[in-house]
């Protein structure tokens, strides 16, 4: 038999929460899962799987550890719900702790493997399946966990409250006013044209991309606003985690805000996850077929603005550019073309990587990966060597990544690999080549 | 143990009632387990809502044509050997005239027959594909670490009808009337097999197929090749 070599993680939210189970609840739990929750799908899947392993190539996990087979896939979930089934739920402590190290950082639930099996099986969501069971458990991994009991309990990611919120985006305006003259980030307009919706992520660290936003907002002429109350937030570890309950809590408090503001559609900034949780697994959650509101992912509003002619474009970039495909946007959503119709508009030495739009491999941040955090980082940049080495290949300065799982992934990966690479978001690229108009010039 | 065997009864049997048996259970195991999980699916509340039938086809188009899908092209050999596998193995038992005669003994119904050749020579593709797939099962280090006796016997009872009904064809090693005693049984093990283990992909792989494709076409307009 192959042996599986894994280097020991410690991590509480895992180790301690096993200890604390017996089989008849695990048990219990289990088929309560496969019995009530997963049906046909997880059926069909498992019973049609004819273990061909041609899902292999297909994973970034399996490529950059050299091709060891217990990254596959279908070994995944060979070594998760297999061996679950098997058993009929029976399994202890220590399997289930394997089941969660799996599920929770040996897979960013891409999808790619989806597109490399000749049946077309999902496996990431035989993965979730076995994230969900983790999870009613209470076995997660203790950083992503705390994200969660972040978004129960402030409806955010970052434990800001109310307050942290309002004066971050007032602290964001000023700064901005004084280069652009009566810029706004206007909180609670009732009847704007567009919701804004952004990551806690920003707020907490990033609060430059919420003054990005206010002056291509500005410039365009945007109808906008961003709830002042819970609900601003797009984030949803929850998802990831297994808990559809709070990730469902979350995305129903977005909506009723924007239902709230009485806008026509909702625009986000740039997440590969949060789009994936609200115009996919969140309202479907809530039993809508999509979201209820159109739901506009920044590539798509960007593209929009430069196509329009509501955002001029004054000079290109010359460093070279290179392009990762978020998983969520691309594979998740066709934004391929409008990522590069916007590249090309604003750079001027495009390196497209290869493979490339769906093809392109995970950063191997996303699916919660990265926000398993400390614990598990070694296992997520030696997941992404892949990724350093189609990178490298490119021969860029700059790497584009319009989601903040890929932002930090890529730019934790090209510090590891040393690739001397910087990492930008489309809107510090957009700030940083769009014409400022004349008359929004404040005089220095 | 031989007489009995390549007796006149127990070839009546298997034969006659028992070919009744094991079609009905064919396809009535098969028509069970896709209505079934069509039912199923209706309490998997993603499913219905979401399929379309363009992308279903659209998707099913890509990976039933040799090459079509990226993967596909990507493993040029298993493409091959695997399309050659299921062609002839679909092909070479409803078009044999051996078993045409049969079929015209019992319920006067002809239709195409291969010539004797090509059915040889789709036969022992079949045999000699399975050899392929065997080895890739003990060698190649992905395929081996999800493979289990379960993968071995459903390899060999496919391929247990193509041997024995080569070798009976031809006369080959065996004794006629014991060799093909054998093939009529492992061609009957074979379809009551079929509804009830992993040769299922073949009644589900149109259907997972066709929730990938709708999936990622209509939803996320993405290609899923």
């Amino acid at each position: 038999m192959i042996k599986v070599e894994r280097k020991d993680v410690a991590d509480p939210g895992i180790d301690e929460k096993v200890k604390n189970l017996n089989p008849e609840k695990i048990e219990k739990t289990i088929n309560w899962v496969l019995g009530k929750e997963a049906a046909a799908r997880l059926k069909a899947y498992v019973q049609t799987c004819i273990h061909c392993g041609l899902c292999s190539e297909a994973c970034h996990y399996y490529l950059s550890h050299d091709r060891d087979p217990s990254y596959a896939p279908v070994a995944k979930v060979r070594q998760t719900l297999w061996e679950i089934l098997k058993r009929k739920g029976r399994v202890d402590g220590e399997s289930l702790k394997r089941c969660a190290r799996i599920a929770y950082t040996e897979c960013n639930l891409c999808r790619r493997c989806s597109m490399y099996c000749p049946f077309g099986i999902d496996i990431a969501y035989l993965i979730s399946i076995v994230r969900r069971m983790c999870h009613l458990l209470g076995v997660v991994p203790q950083y992503l966990q705390a994200r969660i009991n972040s978004q129960m309990a402030t409806m955010n990611s970052e434990w800001l409250t109310q307050d942290d919120w309002i004066d971050t985006a007032q602290w964001q305006e000023e700064e901005l006013r004084m280069e652009i003259k009566n810029a706004r980030i206007p909180l609670d307009k009732e009847g704007a044209e567009i919701m804004y919706s952004l990551h806690s992520v920003e707020v907490k660290f990033m609060t430059q991309l919420i003054a990005n936003i206010a002056k291509i907002m500005t410039v365009a002429g945007i109808d906008w606003t961003i709830p002042s109350t819970d609900g601003w937030d797009n984030t949803n570890q929850a998802m990831h985690g297994g808990d559809f309950e709070t990730m469902g809590m979350a995305v129903r408090k977005h909506f009723e805000a924007a239902f709230k503001l009485k806008v026509k559609k909702i625009v986000m900034n740039e997440c590969g996850h949060a789009f994936k949780a609200m115009v996919y697994d969140g309202s479907r959650w809530l039993g809508w077929k999509e979201s209820p509101l159109p739901y506009v992912h920044a590539i798509q509003f960007y593209y929009e603005l430069i196509r329009d002619g509501k955002i001029k474009i004054a000079k290109k970039i010359k460093e070279p550019v290179t392009v990762q495909d978020p998983c969520n946007l691309v594979r998740g959503r066709g934004l391929g073309d409008m990522l590069r119709y916007i590249i090309n508009a604003t750079c001027e030495d495009f390196r497209d990587m290869t493979p490339r739009y769906e093809h392109n491999y995970c950063c191997c941040s996303g699916g919660g990966v990265l926000h398993a955090d400390k614990p598990w980082k070694t296992v997520r940049l030696e997941g992404s060597r892949i990724k350093a080495e189609q990178l490298k290949a490119t021969g860029a300065e700059i790497a584009i990544t319009a989601c903040h799982s890929c932002h930090k992934g890529v730019h934790d990966l090209i510090d590891h690999y040393k690739l001397g690479m910087h990492v930008k978001f489309l809107s510090e690229i957009l700030v940083e080549v769009m014409e400022i108009p004349e008359e929004l010039r404040v005089a220095k | 143990m031989y007489e009995f065997l390549t007796s006149t009864e127990v070839y009546n049997f298997i034969k006659g009632p028992l070919v009744w048996v094991s079609f009905i259970i064919f396809i009535g195991g098969s028509l069970y387990k896709i209505i079934s999980l069509l039912f199923l699916a209706r309490k998997d509340k993603v499913v219905y809502p979401y399929m379309s039938l363009k992308y279903s086809v659209r998707s099913i188009f890509h990976w039933v044509i040799p090459f079509a899908s990226t993967n596909m092209r990507k493993r040029p050999w298993i493409t091959t050997m695997t399309f050659s596998y299921h062609i002839c193995l679909v092909l070479t038992p409803v078009f044999l005239l051996s078993h045409n005669m049969l079929l015209r003994d019992s319920w006067n119904i002809r239709w195409w027959t291969l010539p004797e050749g090509v059915a040889d020579v789709m036969t022992l593709i079949v045999i000699l594909c399975t050899l392929f797939f065997l080895m890739r099962r003990l060698i190649a280090p992905e395929v081996r670490f999800v493979t289990s006796v379960s993968d071995y016997v459903l390899l060999a009872m496919v391929a247990a009808p193509f041997s024995t009904g080569f070798l009976a064809f031809h006369q080959l090693f065996f004794d006629y009337n014991l060799i093909v005693t054998f093939h009529i049984l492992f061609g009957e093990i074979m379809l009551v097999a079929i509804p009830f283990t992993r040769l299922s992909h073949m009644l589900f792989f149109w259907l997972t197929r066709a929730y990938t494709g709708s999936e990622f076409g209509a939803v996320r307009h993405a290609k899923d090749w």
